[in-house]
């Protein structure tokens, strides 16, 4: 068999859905941060997996890919931190609210635009 | 001249063990095989230090699609041998110099691995992760304290002070939410943990995760497990929820003290 081909390890995806493949935050949160950590007689010194994982975090969060995975689960939940995500709707609100005005200012624009042409053809 | 060492995926009990295995390729695209000692067994591979030494690790964990690939792999061959018997996940990236420190290891810490065994024995790891609608929380918190607006200055201020408010009262109805859930989901389940939430983007999903729960399901009852979380899927409007597994326990295995 393949090891690795998506199609051999259908599961994971919504609670309704029929399984589908299991994304790859998901693997990496359990394979990277749980099963068992065997200290001791460990040929390969940074296994000090503790260590190992929050370099690997630290690298994997430097990266833009990361994001596009997801693989960012070390961070802290939203409503305990809030920063984050208080920013980042704040972020969305003020994003609406440029498109509001833009859109007014539009319909305004058009509006005087009609005017323009109304008293063209007078 | 290359030097190996023994990658490690998991303990196993000692019964059947070729068996379990047979067939299996690892992260290096290696046969798996056991080494067995004590009563258990460890599913392993030989790998290269060349790539999976030390400084080789320190190299290649930086590169997300190298780390994906292993992930994967390494995954596979737990998930495969999951499928006939108890399993003890081991952490990604285990490696050992050779056989004889794994042999040693396992007769160590026999007596461990059997309780992990056992305890993990017709059992399967289930994932379910709660995303909440917050903006549709908010707008609820927000109209429940509506008022007549003008354009002034101060009403400015009390409908930004408003936001602010729904804004607080919509993380606390989310964790509300998140808390109900995972307190339904472990009546139905052996044991159960919250896990940091992941990021938003996540696989371009809405909405913000307010449970990132893993729970320890007997067999029996994972069909009724399925069912619980999808019905709290419907009962919660603005709190949709992601059933993933089963798994390998991965996050119950390593209990063990």
């Amino acid at each position: 068999m393949t090891i690795g081909d998506d199609s051999l390890v259908p599961r994971g995806g919504g609670a309704l859905a029929s399984p589908q493949p299991a994304n790859l935050a998901d693997i990496l949160e359990r394979v990277l941060d749980k099963g068992i950590v065997i200290a001791g007689d460990i040929q390969v010194n940074l296994l000090d997996i503790e260590l190992l994982t929050i370099k690997l975090r630290l690298v994997v969060a430097s990266l833009d890919t990361a994001r596009q995975v997801g693989i960012d689960w070390w961070e802290h939940d939203p409503w305990l931190t809030g920063k984050s995500s208080k920013l980042q709707i704040e972020n969305e609100r003020l994003r609406e609210r440029i498109e509001q005005l833009e859109s007014g200012d539009g319909e305004r624009r058009a509006i005087r635009r009609r005017s323009a042409e109304f008293e063209d053809e007078r | 001249m290359s030097v190996n060492g023994v990658w490690a995926y998991a303990v196993i009990g000692g019964d059947a063990t070729e068996d379990r295995i047979a067939g299996l390729r690892g992260v290096a695209g290696e046969s798996v095989r056991a080494v067995a000692a004590g009563g258990v067994a460890a599913a392993v591979g030989t790998v290269e230090l060349g790539e999976f030494g030390e400084n080789a690790l320190r190299r290649n964990l930086e590169d997300l699609d190298w780390v994906a690939a292993k992930a994967r792999a390494h995954d596979a061959v737990i998930t495969a041998i999951s499928k006939s018997g108890p399993v003890i996940p081991v952490r990604m990236a285990t490696v050992y110099l050779d056989d004889t420190h794994v042999a040693r290891l396992l007769e160590d810490r026999r007596d461990d691995f059997m309780a992990a065994l056992h305890r993990v024995a017709g059992r399967e790891e289930l994932g379910v992760k709660a995303y909440a609608d917050l903006k549709s929380l908010m707008e609820q918190a927000d109209s429940a304290t509506q008022e007549g607006e003008n354009g002034s200055g101060t009403a400015y201020l009390l409908r930004r002070r408003r936001q602010l408010t729904s804004q607080q009262e919509a993380y606390r109805v989310a964790a509300e939410e998140a808390e109900h859930i995972h307190a339904a989901l472990l009546k139905h389940a052996v044991d159960g943990k919250r896990k940091p939430a992941t990021d938003r983007s996540l696989s371009g999903r809405d909405g913000w995760m307010v449970l990132n729960g893993t729970y320890l399901v007997e067999q029996g009852v994972v069909g009724l497990f399925r069912e619980t979380v999808a019905v709290l899927d419907l009962s919660t409007a603005r709190i949709n929820l992601e059933l993933t597994g089963p798994w390998p326990p991965y996050s119950f295995a390593g209990d063990m003290s």
